[in-house]
Order: C-alpha cells, then structure tokens, then sequence
C-alpha cells in the first residue's frame, strides 16, 4: 500500500473523475451538433432516414448526458473538497468562466429538455430543429468557458500576486491568456471529430455486420465528411498548439519531445523509450521536425530541459501521452480523407471492409486520443497547478480519508459504466433500425 | 447596498429555488418508489414521470449554481467548508450521480428495473439529508480550527439534537413540499386516482413537517442562542410563514384553488428561509468566516453580478418557455400531448 499523502490521493481522485468525465463531456460537446446536422439535412432534404437518425443519436445521446451531468456535478464540487487552498486563492479569478459555464449549462439543459420531449409537437418541423440551436451553443459555450479555466492555470494572466493573495485583477484578461485561443480550438475541434468517428463507428459495426440500409450509408456518409473536415482543422490547431508551447511553455513541449539540450535544427523523436540513464532508445528521429513544429523554421532554436530547475520539471512520461495523441489524429485524419476520396471518385469502394474497420477501430480510438491529450496536458504541467505561482501540493486539502474516497468514487465510477453500457445495448438491441424504419411508415 | 450582500443574497436566491425543484423531484422518487410498493403505482406514476421527466436535469443545475457561485463570491468558503465536508461532500456527490444517471436509465433506457426504482426513492431521502450537513455546521460547533488544520468533528455531529432535527426536517420538508406539488399537478391533469392519492399524501406530511419545524427553532436555542436570539427580531417573518402555511393546508383540505395552495407553500418556506438566512448574517460559517471576511475582489464582483443579470436574461424566458410547453400546457399535462 502507498503511504496515506492527501496530496497523492487528491490527484489520483481528480484525475479519475476527470479522465471520467471528458468522455461523456466531449460527446456531449460534439453531438448536438451531429444530431443537429442530421435533422437539418433530414428536412430539407425531406429526407425520412435522417430525422431518424437525429431522432436514435438523441436517444442515445440521452444516457450519455445523464453521466455527463452528474460526473460534470461531482468535478465541480471536488474542485472544493479536494483543493480547498487552491480555490479559495484562484476562487477570486476563475469564479467567473466557471459561474458563465453554469449558465451555458442551464441554456442547454433547458432546451435539451424540452426538444427530447417535443418530436412530435410542433407542426412544423422547422420548429422542433430550432430548439437544437441553444443546445448546440449551450454546449460549445459550456466547452469554451471551462477550457478557459484551464487555459488559466497553464497560462495565468490577468492579476498580481502579493504575498499569496492576488489583487489586481482584470478578469477579461484572465479568461483571454495566451492559452485560451489554441485550447479552445483544440478541445471544440477535436471534441467533434471525436463525435462524428464514434457515430460513424456505429455505422461501419452496423455495415461489417452485413446491414446494408442505405440509413447505415447515410450515417456514414455524415459522419465521415464532418470527421475529415475537423480532423484537418484538429491538426493544423495542434500545430498552433505547438507553437504556443514553444513560446509559452516550453518546459512541457520539451518533455513532451524529450528535447534535453537546447539547440537550433532540433529533431522531432517518434516512439523510443527513455532508459534508467536518461538515454533515448529504439526511436525515430525526424530532422528539423521539432523546430519546424515549434517555430516554423527548421533551423530556429528550441530551449531543452537542461534551462530548467530540476525540481520544476515535467514528468518526462508525458512523451507517450503526446505521441500517443498525435498518432491517433495522424490515423483519424487517414481514415475519414480517405472515405471522403473513395467516395467523391471511386464510388461505392468507399465501403470496403478494410475501411469500414478502419471507422470502426477510429471511435474507441478517438476516444483513447483524447484522453492521452489531456494527460499530455495535465501531467505536463506538473508540478505546478497553477503555472509558476503555486504548487499543486500546496493547493491540496489536508483532510484525512482522501484515500476512502478514491476508493468510493472508482465504485461509482464502475457503476456507472457497466450501467451506462447494458441501458445502450438493450435500447437498440430491442428496437433495431429496421424495425423504426417500419413502425414508423418510413419504408 | 454593498456588494457582499448582493452576493448573498443571489445565492440564497439560488439556494431557495434548488430547495423548491430539487424537494419536488427528491419527494416524488420516494412516493413514485413508495406506491409501487404499496400496490399504487398505476395510480400516480404517469403523473410523476409527465412532470419530472422534461425538467430532472434543470434541478441540478440550481445546485451547481449555488456551489460555484458562493466559491465565486467567498472564496474562502472552498478553504472552510471544502476541508471540512470532504467525506458528507463526496456522499451526497455519489447519492447525486446515481440518481440522476439512473432517472435517465430508467426513463429514456427500456423499462428500467424495481431496483433502479428502488434506488431513485432511497437516494431522494438520503441526499437532503446529507446536503442539510451543510446548514447544520454554518451553526458552528462542529468545526475543529487549529493553526493551519481544520478538521470535521463527526462524534459531535452524529450526536449534537440540533443536527439531528434539520435532517429530520429536510427530509419531512422534501415530502411535504412535493405531494403538495403533485396534488396540483395531478388535479391539472384531471387524473382523480392519483389526485386523491397525493392529496392524502400532502396532508399527512404538513403535520410533521409543522412540528419538524418548531423542534429546530427550539434546537437552535441550545445550540446557538446568539442566532436565535436574532431570528426573534425577525420573528414577523415566522410568524408569516405560519400563516402561509396554514393557508395552504387550507386549501388542500377544502379541495379548492391548488394552484393558490402551492404558491402558499412555496411562501411558506420563502419566508421561513429568508427570516433563517438574514438572521444568520454576516455569518456565513458562525464564528469563522462572516460574509466580509475574503470577500472577492471588487472587479470580480462587479463581473460576477453582470453576467449574472446577463444570464437572467437568458434564463427567465428560457425557463418559462419549458414551464408553458410543460406545466401550464393542459393538453400536455392530460396526456394529450
């Protein structure tokens, strides 16, 4: 057993919930904007299979939110418990992103409310699709306002710090730090290209699986063009993000790339693993890479590891996490470019199966993705919490039993995922595509 | 008036409309639970799950609110109240997450099952009762501070009377207030059966919840006289919520005018719980922390009271969007819709 230290457990318990939670907050992002999509095109179009499917992706969508608020619920108030000392400093900055995300997230719930319970309501169908548009924002918002937050403590700004109180404060500033353009991007951006590959994933299970309605094909056809547009824009942000590391963190990109010494015409190391005496093995190095990423010029310097105290170092695990995430983006933007290629001129081989496996491998994938870019960024800017002016020990409660609630939470958190898993299978086992498409007098 | 007291006041406001929601949908889980047992459940269930189903997920973000707003107003609440409430905290967030996921399991998911149900009922009474903690130690008494530690002192707390008696009364409270809802809502919907049910429902727990009430006020004579002896310079304002209260029951009791009945309710514990909260000020953790002590900066609460006018603008027509598609709608409360 490890040692009771209320600052390990606390970490330990955050991350849990939080690596939790931006599954269903990241879906939960992306989705409505793939349901509304779908219902959009559906009326034009006049196009019965894809109100249904805006219509099962709600259903669906349904579950996944209820997680998604009440894990959202529990970060919220573990901020508190577990970094009491952290909030009660930082509390005079980031109550606000953090009282407008509240908002954002009453805009959508109201209206989340009433479109699920009005399908059939209104005469016009126009109408029910309208109630999707405050949902769509309430969501984007709610992702835009929180990264903020965390955008905040990478890159503090805004305030001054006198003696461990801080005054001065702008708050406009604060929301806007240097951080907050490319997080943002990069979390809308990759929050609907992930969306859009565990849709399309369902689709590609129904078609290898020998369903071949054209509603499947729809599917596809949606979520994959909408994939391989924000797989793009997933990629060129992550180049930005690169760059603003290079300026602003450069501690993190630099464990990120196990770059020790800084030099000019720096390589970029793919994979390898880092053994006991600090050497780089088994990896590829790409010439010139690293500084192209960092400063769009091959031969621009990058600072290394070596500049820094050896006691405000990143954990240089944060390699894996980063190439992990870069790796799969790389995989997601092949996959759903080369469906939209396939599709645009060579039709019909666009549903091969070694493609369809591709789509279907890309969900939990994507998923995997963001997960290891979030442990990139966290982890990456250990030890601090909040980037040069605290620590994240001396933000962490002193309570005892932070271990007792660890446990308690994994609990909840099994609960909940086996829960969550049988609710979804039974609802679309029992009721499968074909058989709404004919009670529904679609067919 | 200075801005701390705006503060307060928008999240008591908050805290009070999440007493509201939240007690109608915690009352109707546990009477949804109860008559299924009792053989009932075809009577009231349609009823429940018509009203409920739309808004669960607006309940909970009254909660969030508060706790984000009042870490945004008095930061140092997160230091106080965050040290010490870690274990009764994360209990009431685990009691949280399982009923809200499992209403959407059993509601949007097949037919869910006895035990889901099951779950749904216990949790409405175990969750007021663990956030009342919160209101019990803002008495003071039950918080060790030492130096640079503060730690909760549960053999105070499990065996203190006063603790005991706002549990009790959260939790009769949470049952009182919801028949008295469910009343109104099933005469709306014209549904006799479960009319008659709720009804009998809310009279029986308006005894309780009476007596619950006058047991804390003498509790909190024991336990924390200098607050009593200020919330008997207010005692207009419990002397007003008396008479809501019998206004209401009236009402009930003669079948007439529910509508008005509940607005009674609804008055009844607006004045019983403004007359608590301002005789408690400036405390907001009696004797540590008072409203003035780490308020937040002037800038920021200037912000945080813009946005919040701003979000009302937003909200307010929001809401009542959803209450005229789903409460004041008859053909959606009858089932037409």
């Amino acid at each position: 057993m490890i040692e009771y230290d209320p600052v390990l457990y606390s970490r330990l318990l955050t991350g849990l919930t939080l690596a939790y939670h931006v599954i269903f907050a990241t879906i939960g992002v992306g989705i409505p904007l793939m349901i509304a999509l779908a219902e959009w095109i559906g009326i034009k179009r006049d196009d019965e299979h894809y109100r249904l499917l805006a219509r099962r992706w709600a259903r669906g969508f349904v579950i996944t939110v209820a997680i998604g608020v009440v894990t959202g619920t529990a970060i919220g108030l573990q901020l508190s418990l577990l970094w009491p000392n952290f909030m009660q400093v930082a509390g005079h900055v980031i109550s606000l992103p953090m009282f407008m995300e509240t908002f954002a997230f009453f805009f959508e719930a109201i209206f989340l409310g009433i479109y699920l319970y009005t399908w059939d309501r209104f005469k016009n169908k126009m109408s029910h699709f309208l109630l999707l548009i405050p949902v769509v924002i309430g969501a984007s918002l709610s992702g835009f306002f929180i990264t903020t937050v965390n955008a905040f403590m990478n890159a503090p700004a805004g305030f001054e710090m006198e003696n461990g109180v801080i005054t001065n404060i702008n708050p406009l500033a604060a929301m806007f730090n240097p951080a907050t353009p490319t997080k943002v991007a990069h979390v809308l951006s990759s929050a609907y290209l992930t969306s859009a590959f565990v849709l399309a994933a369902i689709a590609a299970y129904s078609l290898l699986k020998g369903k071949d309605h054209v509603y499947h094909k729809k599917a596809l056809h949606l979520t994959m063009t909408v994939a391989a547009v924000f797989a793009v824009a997933t990629a060129i942000i992550g180049d930005f993000s690169g760059k603003y590391l290079a300026e602003y963190q450069p501690e993190k990109l630099a464990a990120a790339e196990w770059h020790f010494e800084t030099s000019a015409q720096a390589p970029l190391v793919l994979g390898g693993i880092l053994d006991d005496e600090g050497n780089v093995r088994y990896a590829l190095e790409i010439p010139y890479a690293l500084s192209i990423l960092a400063h769009g010029d091959p031969n621009a310097e990058v600072i290394g590891l070596e500049e820094f105290n050896q006691d405000e170092l990143p954990p240089l695990i944060v390699h894996y996490f980063f190439d992990a995430m870069v790796g799969i983006g790389m995989f997601l933007a092949f996959v759903s470019i080369a469906y939209v290629v396939l599709q645009r001129f060579r039709k019909r081989n666009e549903h091969n199966r070694l493609l369809l496996w591709g789509i279907l491998l890309g969900g939990p994938l994507s998923i995997l993705a963001i997960q290891m870019g979030w442990f990139f960024a966290e982890l990456g800017r250990q030890p601090w919490i909040l980037n040069g002016y605290m620590t994240t020990a001396e933000g962490a409660t002193t309570s005892p039993h932070v271990d007792l609630m660890l446990y308690l939470f994994i609990l909840l958190y099994i609960i909940l995922t086996v829960s969550c898993i049988t609710v979804l299978r039974r609802m679309f086992k029992s009721n499968p595509v074909e058989h709404e498409l004919k009670t529904r007098g679609i067919e | 008036m200075d801005y701390e007291l705006i503060g307060i006041t928008v999240l008591w406001t908050f805290l009070y409309g999440y007493l509201i929601v939240a007690s109608i949908d915690f009352g109707a889980g546990f009477f949804s639970y109860f008559s299924s047992v009792t053989g009932r459940e075809h009577l009231v269930n349609k009823v429940i799950n018509r009203y409920l189903s739309p808004v669960w997920e607006v309940t909970n973000v009254f909660l969030v609110f508060f706790f984000i707003g009042i870490v945004g107003f008095f930061p140092s609440t997160a230091y106080y109240y965050g040290t010490a409430l870690l274990i009764p905290g994360s209990i009431a967030i685990v009691l949280l997450a399982l009923r809200g996921s499992y209403y959407a399991f059993h509601h949007y998911g097949e037919k869910g099952s006895g035990f889901y149900q099951f779950l749904y009922g216990a949790t409405g009474l175990l969750i007021p009762a663990s956030l009342s903690v919160v209101l019990t130690i803002s008495e003071g008494g039950f918080l060790v501070v030492t130096g640079d530690h503060l730690y909760l002192d549960y053999g105070a707390l499990f065996t203190n009377f006063y603790s005991w008696t706002v549990v009790i009364l959260a939790i009769v409270s949470v049952l009182y207030i919801s028949a008295c809802f469910l009343t109104f809502y099933a005469y709306k919907a014209r549904d006799m059966d479960a009319y008659k049910v709720l009804r009998g429902y809310a009279l029986f727990w308006s005894v309780p919840t009476i007596m619950a009430s006058i047991l804390v006020f003498l509790a909190l004579n024991q336990h924390n006289p200098v607050h009593f002896e200020k919330m008997l310079d207010l005692a207009w304002m419990f002397t007003l919520s008396f008479i809501f209260f019998v206004a209401a029951v009236y009402l009930i009791w003669k079948e007439k005018r529910f509508g008005l009945s509940f607005i009674f309710v609804m008055l009844q514990f607006a004045t019983a719980f403004y007359g608590y909260g301002a005789s408690h000020l400036p405390y907001l953790l009696y004797p540590h922390l008072t409203i003035y002590d780490g308020f937040t900066n002037e800038t920021m609460a200037i912000t945080l009271i813009i946005v919040f006018i701003a979000g009302l603008f937003l909200l307010i027509p929001s809401l009542y969007l959803l209450m005229r598609l789903f409460l004041f709608d008859n053909q959606y409360v009858q089932g037409k819709k």
